[in-house]
This record gives C-alpha cells, sequence and structure tokens, in this order.
C-alpha cells in the first residue's frame, strides 16, 4: 500500500508536470497570437501577420501536446485516485466539468478555424476565432487553479457521510487562495511565454536574420515584462502572506523555520534536517524573514514544531524549490532592466553577449513555474484536502504496487519519446518557421499549398 | 423538496458519450484504415479530412470522464480502477496518435514511425475502448464502495470480443466518412472498405446480442422475460433494416453511407442504455445510488443548459467552415511550409 502510494504519487507528479510545462506556453502564446491577428487586422502591416504565422506554427504543435497530455489527467482522478474523487467530486466535479464546458470545447472549436480557416472565414471572424482559443485557455486556467485552490484552502462546504458537499458555489470557487494563485499562475504564464518569444528573436537577431520581426517580438515582449515583471513580485509578495496565513504549516517548511519566534531571520542557505527538527550550515539575514512576512522585524511567525510530525510537510523540497523559483524571479528583475536599457539606446539588435543571455534565459519561465508548483503541492502535504483529508486516504484501494509500478514506466517512456520529440520539433520551427522569402513583401500567398522543395531550409 | 435532477444528468452523459463515440468513432475510425490506403496523397487526404476537428471530437471524451466524475462520482471512483490498464492504453493511444497529425508533418526521416503511431494509436485506443464497454456490461466486483475485483478483471474473451467489434465500427463509421468527403479513387476505395466493414459490423453485432443475455440473468429477463418483449422487438428490426439500407447506400450515395452507420451505432447504444438501465455500476450500484448530492448537479447543470447549444452551435459553425470535400492539398500547409 505505502509503495503504491508512493508510485502513485510519482505518477500523477510525472504526467502533471510534463503536462503544465504546455499550459505555461500555450496560454500566453494564445493571447500574443490574439494580440498579433488584431494588430495585424486593424493596421494591415505584413509584419504582424508573418509574426502571427510564426507563432502559429509553434502553437499548433505545442496547443496538440497540450491536448492530448491533458486529456491523461481527470482520468488519474478516476485510476489512482478514485477514494479522492468519490470524497471530493461533489465540489471539484461541478469546477472540472464547467473547464471544459467553457474552455475545452471553446480552445478546440476555434482552434481549427484559427489554423486551417484563414482563406476561408472573413477577416474578422478569423480574428475573433483567436480571441476565443485565447480566451479559452484563460478560462481553463480560472476553473482548473479554482478547483486546486479549493484542496488548499476549503471553503464553502459542509461533510456529510464521510463526502465534501457544497453549501456556498461562491465561497467554494473564491476561496481563500483562489484570487492570488490564480492572478500568480496567469502572470507566471504570461511572462513564460515572453521570456521564450526573446530568446528566440535573440537568436535570430544573432545571426542578424529577420531583423524587422524578431525586433518588434523584442520589444512587445519587454514592454510586457516591464509591466509584469514587478507586478509579479509584489503578487507573489501577497500570496506568500495569504499562504502564512491560511496554510502556516507549508510556510514554515519554505522558510525551514522550526521554532516559532518574532525576529525570525531569512535563510539565503540551509540544509533542513527532519529528524533533528534543525537546520545544518545556515546562512541568514537576520530579521529580513519577520519584515518580509509579517512586514514587521517584531511579526512572529510560526515554526514547524507547532505542528505534530505526521502533519508536517516534507521540509527540503519546498525550501529548496522555493528559492529556486525566487532566484529565477531577481534574474528576471535584472534582465528586463537590461533590456530595457538597451532598447532605450537602441541597441537591441545589436548586442550580442545580451542576444545568448537571452536565449539561455529562454526556459527559465518554465523552471520558476514548475518549482513554484512543487513549492505549493508538496507544502500542501500530508494532506489532499488540507487540513481534511490525508493524501493517502485518496488513493484508489485496489491497486498493487506493481500495477503502478507498470503504468508508472509506461507514462515515463512514452512521455520521454513524445516530449523529445516534440522539442526536437519545437527548435526546429523556430529556427526555420519564417520558411522562405522576405516575409515583409509577400508572406505566405499561398498558406494552403506547401512551398517548393527549393525553399526547403533545413 | 427538490427536484430530481438524476434523469436529467443521465440524459446529458448519454447525449455527451454518444456524441464521442460518433465523432471520436470516425476519426479513429479513419486512422484504423490508414495503413490500408494505396498511396502518399490518398493517406494525406485522409489526414486531412481530421485534421481540423479531431481534438475538437476528442473533447467529448474529457466531457465524458468529467461529467461522469460531477455527476455520477461512486460510479467513476468504482468504474475506473476496474479498468485501470484499458484506460491507460486508451490515453498512451490517444496520445501518440494526437501528436501524429503534428509531427508526421515536421518529421523528414521519422514520418513512417509518426504515420505508425497515428495508426497503432488509433487501433490501440478503440480496442481499449471496447475492452472498457466489455468489462461494463459484464458487471464490476463491488467491495462497499470500491471496486474489489482484480487487476486483470478485464481479460474475457466477452471483453476482448467487444473491443474487437468497436474496431470494427469505428472503422465503418471512418470509412463511411471518407465516402462522404472525399472523391475520384479514394472515394472508391473508401466504398469498398464500408462494405467489408458492415459485414464485420453486422457479425459482431449478431454476437454480442446473443452472448449478452447468456452472459447476466437481468439481461436476458429484460430482453426475454415478462412483457418488455414486444415493447422491445423494433430495437433489433430496426437495426437490422438499418443495416440493409447502408448496405444499399454504399455503392452511389455520399452523405447516406454515414447516417446510416451513425443510425446502427445509436441503435446498438440503445440497446446497451435498455441492457443496464438503471444501473451504473453494473450490476451494483443504480443512477441515484451513485449520484452527486443535488445541489452539485444543479449548480452545473444551470451553466450546462445554457453552455451546451452554445457548443453545438460553433460546432456546426466549424464544420460548416470546413465542409465539402478535401483535397490532396488542403490541411498541413501552416507547417509544412515551415519546414521545406
Amino acid at each position: 500500500m505505502d509503495q503504491a502510494l508512493l508510485l502513485s504519487r510519482l505518477q500523477f507528479a510525472w504526467v502533471v508536470a510534463l503536462h503544465i510545462l504546455l499550459p505555461a506556453f500555450t496560454v500566453g502564446l494564445a493571447s500574443y497570437i490574439a494580440v498579433l491577428e488584431g494588430t495585424y487586422f486593424f493596421t494591415r502591416r505584413p509584419l504582424f501577420l508573418a509574426l502571427s504565422r510564426y507563432w502559429l506554427r509553434i502553437f499548433a504543435v505545442s496547443f496538440g501536446m497540450g491536448v492530448v497530455s491533458g486529456i491523461v489527467m481527470p482520468f488519474q482522478f478516476g485510476t489512482n485516485w478514485s477514494r479522492y474523487s468519490e470524497i471530493t467530486a461533489g465540489v471539484t466535479g461541478p469546477l472540472m466539468a464547467y473547464e471544459v464546458l467553457t474552455a475545452f470545447f471553446l480552445e478546440a472549436g476555434f482552434l481549427g478555424i484559427l489554423l486551417f480557416g484563414r482563406e476561408k472565414v472573413p477577416p474578422l471572424v478569423h480574428f475573433a476565432a483567436a480571441i476565443m482559443v485565447a480566451a479559452g485557455t484563460l478560462l481553463s486556467t480560472f476553473w482548473i487553479l479554482s478547483a486546486n485552490s479549493w484542496m488548499q484552502t476549503p471553503a464553502g462546504y459542509a461533510v456529510v457521510d464521510g463526502r465534501f458537499v457544497p453549501t456556498d458555489w461562491l465561497a467554494a470557487i473564491f476561496n481563500p487562495s483562489f484570487p492570488y494563485r490564480l492572478v500568480h499562475t496567469t502572470l507566471a504564464f504570461y511572462i513564460t511565454t515572453a521570456f521564450v518569444v526573446i530568446g528566440v528573436a535573440a537568436w535570430h537577431l544573432k545571426r542578424g536574420q529577420h531583423v524587422d520581426e524578431s525586433l518588434m517580438m523584442q520589444k512587445m515582449g519587454f514592454g510586457l515584462l516591464a509591466l509584469l515583471v514587478p507586478l509579479q513580485v509584489l503578487v507573489g509578495d501577497q500570496h506568500g502572506l495569504n499562504t502564512l496565513h491560511h496554510q502556516p504549516a507549508k510556510l514554515a517548511a519554505i522558510e525551514a523555520n522550526w521554532e516559532t519566534q518574532a525576529h525570525m531571520p531569512l535563510l539565503l542557505f540551509a540544509w533542513p534536517d527532519e529528524k533533528a527538527e534543525r537546520n545544518h550550515l545556515e546562512v541568514a539575514i537576520p530579521d529580513l524573514g519577520s519584515l518580509i512576512l509579517a512586514h514587521d522585524v517584531n511579526g512572529k511567525v510560526p515554526g514547524l514544531k507547532d505542528f505534530r510530525p505526521e502533519d508536517r510537510p516534507p521540509v527540503a523540497i519546498p525550501f529548496f524549490s522555493f528559492r529556486l523559483m525566487v532566484g529565477i524571479g531577481l534574474v528576471m528583475v535584472a534582465l528586463v532592466a537590461w533590456g530595457l536599457v538597451l532598447w532605450r539606446r537602441g541597441r537591441l539588435a545589436s548586442a550580442r553577449l545580451f542576444h545568448r543571455v537571452c536565449m539561455a534565459a529562454s526556459p527559465i519561465g518554465f523552471i520558476a513555474v514548475i518549482a513554484g508548483w512543487v513549492t505549493t503541492e508538496v507544502g500542501r502535504q500530508p494532506w489532499v484536502v488540507y487540513g481534511l483529508v490525508r493524501t493517502r486516504d485518496a488513493m484508489t484501494p485496489s491497486l498493487t504496487a506493481g500495477d503502478v509500478a507498470l503504468s508508472l514506466a509506461v507514462y515515463v517512456v512514452a512521455y520521454i519519446v513524445i516530449f523529445g520529440s516534440g522539442l526536437y520539433f519545437l527548435a526546429r520551427l523556430a529556427r526555420t518557421g519564417f520558411a522562405a522569402g522576405e516575409p515583409g513583401a509577400q508572406p505566405f500567398a499561398t498558406p494552403a499549398r506547401p512551398l517548393s522543395g527549393a525553399t526547403r531550409a533545413t | 423538496m427538490s427536484l430530481d435532477l438524476v434523469p436529467v444528468w443521465t440524459a446529458i452523459l448519454a447525449f455527451g458519450v454518444f456524441m464521442y463515440v460518433l465523432l471520436d468513432g470516425f476519426d479513429l475510425g479513419v486512422g484504423i484504415l490508414f495503413p490500408l490506403a494505396h498511396g502518399h496523397d490518398e493517406r494525406a487526404m485522409m489526414m486531412n479530412s481530421i485534421a481540423p476537428i479531431w481534438d475538437f471530437n476528442e473533447t467529448w471524451l474529457v466531457l465524458g470522464g468529467v461529467g461522469l466524475l460531477a455527476a455520477f462520482p461512486l460510479a467513476f471512483a468504482i468504474v475506473i480502477p476496474a479498468v485501470y490498464f484499458p484506460i491507460l492504453f486508451m490515453l498512451i493511444g490517444l496520445i501518440f496518435r494526437g501528436v501524429a497529425f503534428e509531427f508526421s508533418h515536421l518529421s523528414h526521416r521519422g514520418r513512417g514511425f509518426w504515420h505508425g503511431s497515428f495508426f497503432v494509436g488509433s487501433l490501440v485506443a478503440t480496442f481499449a475502448q471496447g475492452i472498457v464497454l466489455g468489462t461494463y456490461v459484464q458487471g464490476i466486483p463491488v467491495n462497499g464502495r470500491a471496486y474489489s475485483g482484480g487487476t486483470f478483471d478485464w481479460v474475457t474473451p466477452f471483453a476482448l470480443l467487444t473491443g474487437l467489434g468497436l474496431i470494427a465500427g469505428y472503422g465503418l463509421l471512418g470509412a463511411c466518412w471518407l465516402v462522404m468527403k472525399t472523391e475520384g479513387r479514394l472515394q472508391e476505395w473508401s466504398r469498398h472498405m464500408a462494405r467489408r466493414f458492415t459485414l464485420g459490423v453486422g457479425a459482431f453485432v449478431a454476437m454480442v446480442s446473443i452472448w449478452t443475455p447468456l452472459l447476466q440473468p437481468q439481461i436476458r429477463e429484460r430482453w426475454f422475460g415478462g412483457e418488455h418483449p414486444f415493447w422491445l422487438w423494433p430495437v433489433p428490426l430496426i437495426t437490422a433494416a438499418l443495416f440493409v439500407a447502408l448496405w444499399r447506400s454504399i455503392a452511389r450515395r455520399h452523405f447516406a453511407p454515414f447516417l446510416g452507420a451513425l443510425g446502427i451505432f445509436f441503435m446498438a447504444y440503445l440497446g446497451l442504455g435498455i441492457s443496464i438501465f438503471p444501473m451504473v455500476v453494473p450490476y451494483a450500484y443504480d443512477l441515484w445510488e451513485s449520484a452527486a448530492g443535488p445541489r452539485s448537479q444543479a449548480f452545473l447543470l444551470i451553466g450546462t443548459l445554457f453552455l451546451l447549444p452554445i457548443i453545438l452551435w460553433y460546432t456546426l459553425y466549424s464544420y460548416y467552415v470546413f465542409r465539402g470535400k478535401v483535397k490532396a492539398d488542403s490541411g498541413y500547409g501552416h507547417t509544412e511550409a515551415a519546414v521545406r
């Protein structure tokens, strides 16, 4: 049973972590494409059409991967977490069903028109399809994060015969951590996409090709980031305060804080020792922890020893993954500042070192998203519904360790093949996506017909 | 005190699952027929005929799964663990065929691999769905509120038969879809395939219809006991008539064969419903015992009644945009142009 539980958790972590990489990219990209299509619709500047076509190809591949890896997710609740499903479906079931009805159908219904319908529908309808797909991705984010947040900070429910029944739907949907998680995650997705756009543009700029398009990408990217990255720092701080209030044990683990104390130091590094209930090798800044978390150096911050050992989350994983996320956030602030300075000086096209750094930075959003996800989900342990249902009581009773080992092995092999190939194809599309000809002049006059072999770029 | 929403949710879910079977049925069927076609152009047209709509079709599967979870959580929590491995195979099959649409166009040397995964993925997903169906009709052992059977209880002759039967069924839907969407040599070939698969489906429908009542006393009683048979005679008669009509329409009609195949699927689905109603975890829990509380069902119903008509409206619009016969060069230009 314990082995089956551990393997089921690993399986869920594996399929959700790889799946989330795709929405982390496509949520932002769908909105970017809608903006490009809208700009083209109103200005008729071919540059924006070329950019939209370029990113649409990349979107098609990543969205398809997101769809098929997303179908896996609801079935996980049935195959491996049937107790969870039975106990919580009264509340989480309708939230997920609304995701399907408002988001998945909308995305899928208009994706065909967006990808294949440019010549078949009026321009306004094509632009509207781009908006619908983008709206679908955002609605999906809304509902699934509402369900996830309800597991973190349950509200609006009663427990009848050991099962959750809703008492107040607004309270359940807008549960205490949901507004913070929604804004924090959506910003993270937009930022992740923007860093990919900037990195890809830098690759073209470094080679001196597609300069107009790439400069536009960099300006749009840095324009957005100049707004969103500082905002994300503020929102992240507020999300942390929300966690302190509603999930103090998670916060204590994030800070590796064992004793409840005022003047809590901020640990830059430590090696948490859960057996000895203390840290080794601490590197700390005095008082700063209390200042950040209570906005007061005398503020008291709860420690892990306030909680019974069986109610504590693992400490080392949230401690390090949180620091990874915040560290990436600081790198992002520095990069955006650098980019804005170069932009002001008109040097975005020629700064060779900067191009290299942007290319290296293109995946950092994904790493931050995964690190943040690990922080919040591992920090929720040992609960599946915080404070109410333990993860080990959520598993399907009939599963054996052998069953889960086999299914996990299949998922691992399949996802390595699919995501490995997908990454390879996406990288090639990013390199060759502008294809032949000068996009400014006559961009893809006959898009339905593959261009001739003479323009083969690879 | 409050309105009984269970019949409404039963109808909505039955509709959703039927939409899935019908829509993904024909595009999985195109995948099953894929390696049988001759020539690169024919295969490209087959894939192009479903490229703009396949992921929309698959969304009905997610609605079926999540709808079951939301409206009948106990059924979800018992039935899905009973088919742990068939569900795994279905999901992996759907992944490999789904990415094949894009990957096969992007790949140079690996194109054969992704064409293969389009076919094998479609075949495996269909077979697994058929096994789920057979396992479900056989009945699911239950202890308390959980599945109590073993890991491989689904490996039975009956479930394997329904697995093969669904391959024939989706193959028929796919062939009839191609008759409707193509012309010339490919259409002639599709008519030929449709004829073969009609014979296959007829054989499987007959076998399953005979075997099912032998398998379950409840089903035998439903069809052959008491007053019911009189009312149920039309089901096999209409099904037989549809087979005849389908067979006759294949030679020359464009749209009628697809309608005929749709009708046969509907009758088989109706027969299944008659056999197991009102059970939703056969033969342990009925719909009312498995239902979510009225507040959960009511909350979801309000939005569903509003959203489903809108969804159907833009579905029709999307199919309307991509109406007519497919040509060899329509479809994946958006990626192919980039690679060449």
